[in-house]
């Protein structure tokens, strides 16, 4: 019994002495996402997608041999909790990078956290704020909101609407959209009529819509990642506004639709490539990496639909890959230095092209105009007709 | 002034203020028996929502919310059983700590089974754009259909706890426990009722609301905030006072978006909730035990 013990006790000692020999060392990524809570349909989707690479990744060997550990902290989407999760990451497990957090709040909370520590934060977060002014270790992976605003100031141009009401939840994500509405709508010839905003929770917003039917704007624009976007339509519609409806790109999940049909069909609203991806022409470059990750991931979630959310993290920890396969080493400066030098990244957002200006490294035509079709998402013909 | 708009934000109103009443209706009843307040109310509405949903795929609607309706009375049954008929003379502020874990833990349960995802029955009559229009005032079916069963709820409700055996023996408990239990009443008996009761009003509720709301494994504390606003504006324990708070408040927040940014909306029904409780609180809280509820 006693030699048995011992036997196993030196056996493991030697496996711990020799396997770093044996294998190269593991490279430790940590992600802080809101796998729970008020952001889970953000948070969820990104953890999945990131298990679902890392388990791939190293069954193929790891990256140039050195296989990934991934440590995934539920943040809830607490900006607090995400603080302290980003300092143990940091200094307790001594990763290589941190993937998310979810949402702009958290982002901006470990900010300078991952500054201070010099360890990369690839954020998954929408917020321009997080990219400008350029900090050294932080990166983003989806398209920054100004550019959502202008695709849909373009649009309303096309379409000759110029009097507009704005509604915005109270959330990060809404008071981002509703600051960039602001700024840039005077250069585009937009007036703002109406500009509201209500509380997250909203469970009914008529009177909302009606204080902008009655300022007779020509269109409405929505900011909201949560259920009061479909609310807001219904509404709109219920009340008899003919207006056109716009969305933010927070609005790229297709249970959004279901749950506002009949009245979502003809919101118009811009996002990456993803939602239509089986609908791309054959030369469009994503296409290929669109489909493989749509693919991949619902046979991994069995059948569950996939969200632009979930590209967000795919395309981070794309880029740390490549960034770690160019600068042949798991050293954080020779990485970090690898990443601002990426071009023509094929990700599922766009293509990235990062520059030690541009931590985002994202384009405008890295989003697409899509509206409602038949209950489905579909890229907004062009030109386009004017809605009844 | 235009009066076609007036009318419209008046609709506005009702549709919020009636939500708002539906909700409250739940906290009145275990109110009624055990003098407190039960936070896990907004729970049932979203397990109500929630399950009919489910069922709704297999099921046609009305069978759908009939068994949503008793099987989250038996949860009602079950939460009261494990966690609250055991303890001997539990104090009101131990038994509301209880409510508040229950809904916790409810809601966990739910995101486990559900996930995050946002689900909705469909409308029971016309669909989601569709509207009743006179002139320029429209105002969806489904509107209706939540004053009605509130309507309905009310009366029944009131017509139970005056003339039925079982409503008299409840309002005793709420009374005075001690003397209830000496006039042969069995008081557990008649919390656990009052749970099963409230779990049923809040189901059917969540079934009622869920076209125009949404509902969501934490849609519940949401609603709840609001029922229990108004429930104590009207008036503990009175389920025809929570309805006429419940539309005062409404139409009150839906003309405050009129002339002011909507922004405020929840300032004014807060302002006006501590208002109430600052100048007539012993006016609307029947026992000295849920005067000191308001302390929080």
């Amino acid at each position: 019994m006693k030699v048995a013990k011992l036997a196993v006790l030196l056996l493991a000692m030697t496996l711990m002495v020799v396997s770093p020999v044996l294998a190269k060392e593991t490279i430790k990524i940590g992600a802080i996402l809101a796998v729970t809570g008020p952001a889970a349909f953000l948070g969820a989707p990104e953890e999945k997608t990131l298990v679902m690479m890392v388990d791939d990744i190293n069954k193929k060997g790891g990256i140039k041999g050195h296989a990934l550990e991934l440590i995934v902290k539920d943040s809830g989407a607490s900006p607090e909790k995400a603080l302290s999760f980003a300092k143990q990451l940091i200094e307790e497990d001594k990763v290589l990078a941190i993937i998310g957090p979810s949402t702009s709040g958290e982002t901006m909370k470990i900010k300078g956290v991952a500054e201070e520590g010099k360890t990369i934060l690839l954020s998954c977060a929408a917020a321009e704020v997080i990219v400008n002014p350029v900090a050294k270790y932080v990166f983003k992976t989806p398209q920054k909101d100004s550019y959502a605003v202008i695709k849909i100031f373009e649009e309303m141009k096309k379409m000759g609407i110029s009097k507009i009401g704005v509604l915005s939840s109270n959330t990060g994500f809404g008071k981002a959209g509703k600051e960039q509405i602001e700024k840039l709508a005077p250069e585009h010839g937009i007036t703002i009529l109406v500009n509201e905003v209500y509380d997250k929770a909203a469970s009914d917003l008529t009177a909302e819509v009606t204080k902008l039917k009655a300022a007779n704007v020509q269109a409405l624009i929505n900011w909201s990642i949560e259920p009061a976007q479909s609310i807001v339509i219904k509404n709109a519609r219920q009340i008899g506004f003919n207006g056109q409806i716009f969305q933010s790109h927070g609005f790229g999940n297709i249970k959004y639709v279901e749950a506002a049909l009949p009245a979502a069909e003809g919101v118009i609203f811009p996002a990456g490539r993803l939602l239509v991806a089986d609908t791309l022409p054959n030369s469009n470059p994503q296409k290929a990496v669109l489909e493989k990750y749509k693919k991949e991931y619902e046979q991994k979630n069995r059948g569950e639909e996939v969200s632009t959310f979930g590209g967000h993290a795919y395309d981070a920890l794309l880029i740390l890959t490549k960034a770690i396969e160019k600068a042949g080493s798991t050293d954080k400066e020779a990485v970090r230095n690898a990443i601002e030098n990426l071009k023509g990244v094929v990700g599922t957002a766009g293509i990235f092209n990062f520059s030690p200006q541009d931590h985002n490294g994202l384009d405008i035509n890295s989003f697409e105009m899509l509206t409602v079709k038949n209950g489905k998402f579909a890229v907004l013909p062009e030109p386009k007709a004017k809605k009844k | 002034m235009n009066i076609e708009l007036f009318f419209q934000y008046l609709v506005a109103g009702v549709t919020y203020g009636t939500i708002y009443a539906i909700v409250a209706i739940g906290f009145n009843i275990i109110y009624n028996t055990t003098g407190i307040i039960n936070f896990a109310q907004g729970e049932f509405v979203m397990l109500g929502g929630m399950t009919a949903v489910t069922l709704h795929a297999f099921l046609p609607l009305p069978i759908a919310i009939l068994s949503a309706v008793m099987i989250t009375m038996v949860i009602g049954a079950l939460i009261e059983i494990t966690f609250i008929r055991w303890l001997i003379s539990p104090s009101v502020l131990r038994m509301i700590i209880i409510t508040i874990g229950i809904s916790i833990l409810v809601r966990e349960i739910a995101l486990h089974i559900w996930g995050a995802g946002v689900k909705a029955l469909p409308y029971f009559s016309g669909t989601a754009v569709s509207a009743i229009s006179i002139g320029d005032v429209h105002i969806s079916p489904q509107v209706l259909w939540v004053i009605g069963v509130s309507a309905v709820m009310v009366i029944c409700l009131n017509l139970f706890f005056t003339y039925t055996l079982p409503g008299r023996q409840m309002r005793a408990c709420s009374a005075n426990r001690d003397a209830a239990r000496l006039c042969g009443i069995n008081a557990k008996n008649m919390v656990t009722l009052s749970f099963v009761l409230s779990a049923g009003i809040g189901a059917l509720a969540g079934c009622v609301v869920s076209p125009i709301t949404y509902v969501q494994y934490d849609g519940g504390t949401a609603l709840a905030i609001k029922g229990f606003t108004v429930a104590i504006l009207g008036g503990l324990g009175n389920s025809m006072a929570a309805v006429a708070a419940g539309l005062l408040l409404g139409i009150l927040e839906s003309f405050s978006i009129w002339v002011m940014p909507t922004a405020y909306k929840d300032v004014i029904s807060i302002s006006i909730l501590l208002l109430i409780l600052f100048v007539r609180p012993s006016g609307l809280f029947g026992s000295k035990e849920a005067a000191q509820l308001k302390e929080f």
